[in-house]
């Protein structure tokens, strides 16, 4: 048993997909709070997908792939700010229309004969590919999101629970809301490698979303989706190892599990009944 | 808090504001001592939101003057406020700290122990760690108003602060805002019902401009009411030119204190 525990940890590969992945887990834990109260679950996934073409573009001429990825990010805002002021559709629609149009033109050129081996990972992720230089990244860049998420707690619990009032009390909500989507983009950039674009929303949302159900104070929701993100993702690189599954589709599954498990928590619990808003 | 002779917490001056440049308030001229209850009517979309807007300073006069001389806050609506949402009312109250720091500084524990003091004086404070969505509708706006008292509020903006309440709650909502005036804040409460703002100070009717300011006693004639809500007046009989409003201008489904 003990064994079973510690051989995966032998291999280097192994290794660092379990650090990276607590990074990765602490991280979205923390952010993926924000993007349920805020309602951006939606938004997040559109970012993942909309920043596409920029991660194939940037592997496809040998850039960083966390620089595609983020000039992809501001190229799909930009898009989805023009397709809504120049036309007469929803805001939903708009993003709609223009994420699906990139992440179609990023598959096109993903999955072209001429293309390098290895880029369709970019769909699905790669966590034990994580070089010792990509956790360096996340931990760094995950550092200065919490960092930021820390400094503007109190600014992002006010303007959530009522943007009106947080406006009266005199706080910038259009410049926050612009913070809170950059600091998301941010950590779909450095989480988007290890889990794929198809699948990095799971992380971000999945986690926030089960410690919802089970708790109705913001510190302990933060903490019990950072440890659900963890242990969950732990438990999927060890399915991965043993079970011989893809790594990234591995945590996804588990992070569901675990969303299952707070959902039964909270029927046993009665939170699932009807809500006032 | 110590009452300044002859300081006014707010005076507008022919004043006129709106929205991309177009009037949708105009004629405004009142001034708002220390301790003054103010009642606010209208209709919906008379201009009461606006003028709050513009005493908070998130709108400018498009004509006129607006002087504010107060630390300003408001009270919205509580059934507004999302129910499910994680905080306490300690958290509720709190943020009210927000309004006084710069952007770089959290609440600190001398925050948390004005907002644990406000919900003291809102009669709260042994349910300051509970949700806030678990409180009844009379409850959460007392905590909203603790909320303003954190931010050291001298002008307080209460947005239809009866809806929704019984009568016991309205009663204790009516006690705390006399307290708020004995302390020397000024309290504007938009509301629609005509008889309650007999009891304050001043009232103020507005319907796209300021249709009267003045003692209630003095002020809410019939003409002033009917060019108020555009005719809809019910005669008192036997008391010619007192009105009030029809019951749909004041329905509001009711809550108890003690309800969840």
């Amino acid at each position: 048993m003990i064994d079973s525990v510690f051989e995966p940890l032998s291999h280097g590969t192994t290794l660092r997909a379990l650090v990276e992945i607590t990074v990765l887990g602490i991280v979205s834990g923390a952010i993926g709070c924000w993007i349920v109260l805020y309602e951006l679950s939606y938004s997040a996934e559109s970012l993942a997908h909309g920043l596409f073409p920029g991660l194939v573009i940037a592997a496809l001429i040998g850039a960083p792939l966390l620089l595609g990825g983020a000039v992809g990010v501001l190229v799909a805002a930009l898009l989805v700010v023009l397709a809504t002021r120049l036309t007469d559709e929803s805001s939903d629609t708009a993003i709609a229309v223009v994420i699906t149009t990139l992440f179609g033109a990023g598959v096109l050129l993903a999955l072209s004969p001429s293309s390098p081996p290895g880029i369709q990972e970019l769909l699905f992720g790669d966590l034990l590919g994580a070089s010792t230089g990509d956790i360096a990244i996340a931990s760094a860049v995950g550092a200065a999101v919490l960092g930021v998420l820390w400094l503007l707690h109190d600014r992002l619990l006010a303007v959530g629970f009522d943007s009106d009032s947080g406006r009266a009390l005199g706080i910038s909500v259009g410049t926050l809301n612009v913070i809170l989507l950059a600091l998301v983009s941010l950590t779909i950039l450095v989480a988007v490698q290890g889990l794929g674009n198809l699948l990095v929303a799971a992380i971000l949302v999945g986690p926030a979303a089960a410690a919802r159900l089970v708790t109705r104070r913001i510190r302990p929701m933060m903490m019990i989706a950072a440890v659900v993100a963890v242990v969950a993702g732990i438990a999927g690189i060890y399915a991965s190892y043993y079970l011989r599954t893809a790594a990234g589709a591995s945590v996804v599954i588990a992070l569901m599990g675990c969303y299952l498990i707070a959902a039964a928590t909270g029927v046993l619990q009665g939170r699932l009944a009807p809500r006032d808003r | 808090m110590a009452a300044v002779p002859g300081r006014s917490f707010a005076v507008a001056d022919s004043f006129a504001t709106g929205y991309d440049g177009r009037v949708v308030l105009s004629g405004v001229d009142f001034t708002i001592g220390p301790g003054m209850k103010v009642g606010l009517l209208g209709p919906n979309g008379g201009g009461k939101t606006t003028l709050f807007r513009a005493l908070l300073g998130q709108i400018r006069p498009l004509a006129g003057s607006l002087k504010v001389d107060a630390t300003t806050a408001t009270v919205p609506q509580s059934d507004r406020s999302r129910l499910d949402y994680p905080v306490t009312c300690l958290d509720v109250a709190t943020m009210g700290a927000l309004a006084r720091l710069p952007w770089w500084r959290r609440p600190g524990r001398r925050d948390r122990a004005k907002a644990l003091e406000g919900l003291e004086t809102v009669g709260l404070a042994d349910r300051a760690k509970d949700s806030f969505g678990d409180l009844s509708g009379g409850q959460r706006q007392r905590v909203l108003i603790a909320r303003a008292l954190t931010a050291e509020a001298e002008l307080l903006l209460l947005d239809e602060p009866y809806t929704g309440l019984d009568s016991a709650s309205a009663a204790r909502l009516d006690r705390l805002i006399e307290d708020l005036a004995a302390r020397g804040c000024s309290v504007m409460i938009a509301t629609h019902d005509v008889d309650q703002t007999r009891a304050w100070d001043r009232v103020l009717c507005l319907n796209e401009r300021q249709i009267a300011f003045g003692e209630p006693a003095e002020s809410l004639s019939r003409e002033v009411l009917e060019a108020t809500y555009g005719g809809h007046i019910v005669e008192i009989p036997g008391q010619p030119g007192q009105a009030v409003m029809p019951a749909h201008h004041c329905d509001h489904e009711h809550d108890h204190e003690d309800g969840h």
